[in-house]
């Protein structure tokens, strides 16, 4: 035990000694914080629009000017000339051209129908979904109400129609950042957890100070308890003041209980720390180490559900998502931050997270003895 | 009980034989040598020895404690200097050294007399990291964490590459004023200055080892008269002497050739009578003339 308090000792003084390392704890995650929560916003405003309107009547009109009253959209071109709109969808300068055919008034009074053309610029999916999404949601309202103004009845006197009014729960403004900041936490806990913990054993074996550590009654567990113990209590430190920066600059809502959030951090980052020694016994050099971790981190990063939904994968990669341990950590932060979940609905991510820690460190720990 | 026995060890890197059958032992108190060029295989034994690895076959044991079996018992009872420094770079002289005494359970204060002549040498830096010191400071502050458990048997893996020829002198020093301690020491160099310094030395090549004896005797052991030669022109010399059927052997030894012969040193004057300041003399043999001689009956024999 005494040993194990000497290494710590040790490993915290180099840390701190270390002129990268008191940067990447205080202000890398104040900056990743703040410029990814930002810009990690998936409500998209000024989406640019040509409008090609042929018919040039009030209702037309009447359909631009809702359009833009969303303060969705904002206008790039009118024009009479489709070519002109396609030319620009072309030159990626809009993202929608909204097409009103001649005689778009004069059918819609006469025949009660009439047709309008979206063309979406697919070059941003998300972009394009969303752009699709806003549009046919205005111009069905606009369709609503011109058969309420048509048939000059006031809405209680309508024909049966449905009425739908959405509410967000859990965020009730879709504030994105209420989103964001919590998985944001869940990549840096993740950051020193896996990266700096697998470089911080391998820098023992490029630096040979392996060699002269071994020949001393210092004992394998011994080892590697110091060297991992110290990212455990940073990372967790680093959650909390991430937690604190995110109260104070987005006052981020902590509905449950955030002794959840802890222990579940807590157990997630044996995981995180256990692949980081599985990286650093296979690898010879910090530079291999952070390839290796860079690898493995995107793909769990991507694959997380922090910027994408899980449930919005192809099958096969939601059964992939199951070994990713950064999807249920972004999971469980979300449902104990934002609805307030408590021991029921966590208790079974954190058993998965148990057996994870356990199957992680145990191969880690094999590995360690045949190569060390 | 004898501090190091080594008893037909032999180690293989795939299709490289890294050591072969080697045995030899060393006495209490005793500064033994492993003198041979890089790739001879004496990190090797050392690492075997220091239990960082393990032996294809044979069995060792450091003072009374098998390599393999007790290497907890010897890994507490050595001092270990890798041939590559191997302290952390980032802290200062003072917690390097302190951090190996309190991992060994023990204080600098309470074996300070042990490091004290070579500590108050490198004392006046010991704010200083480790990385930013010189190289002979390096092997001096590896030498004193190396010694602040109070070892029992001190492994020195090449302590001196890289070292200037000053703190080599001083190293050598204080090597022999720690073997008046008592302690015994296992040191290995490529300088054949050095080897003289050993009570007793294992030359080795290729993963062998061709002799084990006192320097002196080594040296004694050469048979035959030498003669240091030179001229004018020592290129052309060297060839002409190589040339002659009567040389068995000729190495440049700084300013001189060394060369032994099976024919009467005569005929070799006359064989080189055009080379202008022509002088031959004989010479005392050194241990590297031994060295020489045995890696070339090494390598004929092959």
């Amino acid at each position: 035990m005494r040993t194990i308090l000497f290494i710590l000792q040790k490993e915290f003084l180099q840390i701190f000694r270390n002129r990268a390392m008191l940067p990447i704890i205080f202000i890398v995650p104040v900056v990743q914080l703040l410029v990814l929560s930002f810009a990690a916003n998936y409500e998209i405003r000024n989406l640019s629009v040509d409008i090609v309107d042929q018919d040039n009547s009030t209702w037309s009109r009447q359909l631009r000017d809702k359009l833009f009253a969303s303060g969705y959209f904002s206008l790039n071109r009118q024009t009479y000339n489709p070519k002109e709109a396609y030319a620009d969808l072309e030159a990626d300068k809009v993202d929608l051209v909204l097409t009103i055919p001649q005689h778009f008034e004069r059918d819609l009074v006469r025949e009660d129908e009439v047709k309008v053309q979206m063309l979406v610029n697919a070059i941003n999916g998300s972009k394009a979904g969303l752009a699709n999404g806003y549009a046919t949601s205005i111009i069905n309202s606009f369709n609503r109400q011109v058969r309420l103004d048509w048939l000059a009845m006031d809405e209680d006197n309508a024909p049966e129609h449905m009425d739908i009014s959405a509410r967000y729960w859990y965020n009730p403004d879709m504030n994105y950042k209420f989103f964001m900041v919590p998985g944001i936490l869940v990549v840096l806990v993740t950051l020193i957890g896996a990266f700096l913990s697998g470089m911080n054993i391998v820098k023992e074996k490029e630096m040979g100070t392996i060699e002269q550590l071994n020949v001393t009654p210092i004992r394998k567990h011994h080892f590697i308890i110091g060297k991992l113990l110290p990212f455990w209590i940073i990372a967790l430190f680093e959650l909390t003041f991430g937690l604190v920066v995110g109260k104070l600059v987005f006052n981020i809502p902590f509905a449950g209980n955030l002794g959840y959030v802890f222990l579940f951090a807590g157990i997630y980052l044996i995981v995180m720390l256990g692949m980081g020694l599985l990286v650093s016994t296979f690898t010879e050099t910090q530079q291999q180490a952070m390839f290796i971790t860079w690898f493995f981190m995107i793909i769990f990063i991507l694959m997380s559900g922090l910027f994408t939904p899980v449930e919005s994968m192809p099958v096969w990669a939601q059964k992939i998502t199951l070994f990713n341990p950064i999807a249920y950590f972004v999971k469980v932060i979300r449902m104990v931050m934002l609805k307030g979940s408590g021991w029921a609905d966590v208790r079974y991510y954190l058993g998965i997270m148990l057996v994870f820690a356990v199957v992680i460190n145990s191969v880690a720990v094999w590995n360690y003895r045949k190569t060390v | 009980m004898l501090p190091i026995v080594v008893e037909n060890i032999h180690k293989s890197f795939g299709d490289v034989k890294a050591l072969q059958n080697i045995s030899f032992t060393v006495e209490e108190g005793e500064l033994f040598g492993l003198i041979g060029p890089d790739g001879a295989g004496k990190s090797t034994l050392f690492r075997i020895l220091a239990t960082l690895l393990l032996a294809d076959k044979g069995t060792a044991s450091v003072n009374g404690s098998d390599v393999v079996k007790d290497y907890r018992t010897i890994r507490s009872q050595v001092g270990y200097m890798p041939g590559r420094f191997s302290l952390y770079q980032d802290l200062t002289i003072e917690e390097n050294l302190n951090f190996f005494a309190t991992i060994f359970n023990t204080t600098v204060e309470e074996n300070y007399d042990l490091i004290k002549e070579i500590y108050e040498q490198i004392e006046p830096f010991k704010k200083r990291p480790a990385g930013k010191l010189s190289g002979g400071m390096k092997q001096k502050l590896a030498l004193c964490c190396a010694l602040v458990h109070k070892p029992k048997v001190l492994f020195l893996d090449e302590p001196t590459t890289g070292v200037d020829p000053v703190s080599r002198k001083e190293f050598w020093e204080m090597l022999q004023r720690l073997k008046e301690k008592g302690i015994p020491i296992l040191v290995s160099t490529p300088y054949m200055d050095e080897a003289i310094l050993c009570d007793r030395v294992a030359l080795m090549q290729k993963g062998e080892i061709m002799m084990i004896n006192t320097p002196a005797a080594i040296v004694a052991d050469f048979g035959k008269p030498i003669w240091a030669a030179r001229a004018d022109n020592m290129y052309h010399l060297i060839r002409d002497i190589r040339a002659f059927e009567g040389t068995d052997s000729c190495y440049a030894f700084g300013e001189y050739l060394h060369v032994t012969l099976h024919q009467p040193v005569e005929e070799l004057k006359d064989h080189l009578k055009a080379h202008k300041g022509l002088i031959i003399t004989p010479a005392k043999a050194g241990i590297e003339d031994a060295f020489m001689q045995l890696m070339q009956e090494q390598n004929e024999a092959v």
